[in-house]
């Protein structure tokens, strides 16, 4: 699969438009259409994991057992992690792109 | 070689299954081709086959189990006909697509509404667009041999794509016809063990159908063009190799009687056989009338048809569905269209007629006597005659 690029031609394809293997979505950068971005702030935060639960992309980075940050290659910008982010800690905040 | 046997179109095709013995089958019945379903589970109650017998609770579902059968390296077949090819309409596309060589025998049979039962080709002239490879047959004899062949030819490696067996509803799917059967053991060595795609079998994760958006889908649907290149040597080379084991021989057109013939007739199906006797009097009574079969509707056989209509003063295309607000119908539109513009040369001068009749629509009778009036019609545009371009035949004004 990562023979295939963006400006693969027709005839370098897989047979049946298939994905001949698992796993190929590390290959590609989905968060590359997000109108607004999760910020982080470690100060904030009490590592309640919340975001990391709830996030649909698993774009919530840990290091060590901790958040650590936000994945921008996989995250769509859904704002879930904002809203379940405990008000008291506040510690996500979703700005325009 | 089995014994000579009084059977059934249907059956016929239930035979062949039984010979074939394929992975799985599964299907919905639907009249005309209920009995192929019927006869077939009878073969599964019986033990005569190993096929995992699916029942289905419709046809969007059988073609569903049989693409997902087929892509898990099966070798798969079913049956359908009219409103039930219809509802699987969507999955026809699929299956080409993904290249599931599911093999299917269509019983051709008219589209609602009104509600009908019989005759006419307006279901598979529907899908004519969905990717699948269409084979036509005359007669029983046919069908059986176009259910063995089907195999081979969905299944070569360079062509792994769906194919229908289209053989008329009633018209020999009803009828009792005595062929040629064959032994289950020559059926066998014909059409040999079924190798997909070794990945196929790998037990490797692997996503079929993915979202396909602006940016490849495009792409995917150039290559799926560039595999119909390789069909038609398939097609030819499965017809000749069964004809060297089994003596009938099969190509992707038919010439009957065109040796000399001032005019042609195109035709698909069981027409061709009362056609052939229409022929056969016209030669005799002087009238140079020759006969183009249309086998392989898909892909389409412009290159034959051209070289076959070459030397032809008028042609008459016979369509058993009709085109409604286009110009002109199916089989007429494919042939018109590869008979003008060739850059070959070969019919590229002034136009000849070719003219297009509608007939035996929800399975209208034509008799002897219409087909000797177009032919009359036919002869008479070569000789420059003004004769209706597009019309129908046996319908009441």
């Amino acid at each position: 699969m990562s023979a295939i690029k963006a400006d693969t031609g027709w005839k370098d394809l897989p047979s049946g438009g298939i994905i001949p293997e698992g796993s190929t979505s590390l290959e590609f950068n989905t968060g590359d259409w997000r109108s607004q971005r999760p910020i982080w702030d470690s100060e904030k935060c009490t590592q309640c994991y919340q975001c990391w639960i709830n996030c649909p992309d698993t774009a919530i980075v840990i290091v060590d057992g901790a958040v650590a940050g936000i994945d921008y290659d996989h995250c769509k910008g859904c704002g879930i992690c904002e809203t379940v982010c405990p008000p008291k800690a506040s510690a996500i905040k979703m700005v325009d792109e | 070689m089995a014994d000579r046997i009084l059977i059934e179109g249907n059956e016929a095709v239930a035979l062949g299954l039984k010979l074939i013995d394929p992975d799985v089958v599964a299907a919905y019945p639907i009249t005309p081709a209920t009995e192929v379903v019927q006869k077939f589970s009878e073969y599964v109650a019986n033990g005569d086959v190993n096929t995992e017998f699916v029942a289905v609770e419709s046809e969007h579902s059988a073609m569903s189990a049989c693409i997902a059968a087929s892509l898990a390296g099966g070798r798969v077949m079913t049956a359908t006909s009219a409103q039930g090819l219809a509802l699987m309409w969507e999955m026809l596309y699929i299956a080409s697509s993904l290249r599931a060589p599911v093999i299917m025998a269509v019983a051709n049979r008219a589209l609602s509404g009104n509600i009908n039962i019989h005759c006419d080709h307006s279901d598979t002239m529907g899908a004519r667009d969905a990717g699948w490879i269409h084979l036509f047959s005359e007669n029983t004899q046919e069908i059986f041999d176009n259910v063995i062949q089907a195999v081979r030819i969905a299944e070569h490696p360079d062509v792994r794509l769906p194919v229908m067996v289209c053989y008329d509803g009633f018209v020999i799917s009803h009828a009792r016809e005595v062929i040629d059967g064959l032994s289950k053991d020559e059926v066998q060595s014909f059409v040999g063990k079924y190798e997909p795609p070794a990945m196929m079998l790998d037990m490797k994760p692997r996503t079929y159908g993915p979202l396909d958006l602006q940016d490849f889908y495009f792409e995917h649907k150039r290559g799926l063009v560039e595999v119909y290149e390789a069909v038609p040597s398939v097609v030819e080379q499965t017809g000749k190799e069964f004809g060297d084991k089994f003596g009938r021989y099969y190509g992707q057109i038919e010439e009957y009687k065109m040796d000399g013939a001032e005019v042609a007739l195109v035709a698909l199906g069981s027409t061709n056989g009362t056609i052939k006797d229409v022929v056969d009097g016209l030669w005799e009574s002087g009238k140079k009338v020759g006969l183009l079969k249309v086998r392989a509707f898909r892909p389409f056989p412009a290159e034959l048809i051209r070289k076959a209509l070459c030397g032809v003063k008028a042609v008459g295309v016979f369509d058993r569905s009709v085109t409604f607000g286009g110009w002109g119908n199916p089989v007429w539109t494919e042939v018109r269209s590869a008979m003008y513009g060739s850059a070959n040369g070969c019919c590229s001068g002034p136009c000849i007629p070719i003219i297009d009749r509608v007939y035996g629509l929800g399975g209208r009778e034509i008799t002897m006597a219409q087909i000797e009036g177009y032919a009359d019609e036919v002869l008479a545009a070569a000789k420059g005659e003004d004769v209706p371009l597009i019309d129908f035949i046996g319908v009441r004004e």
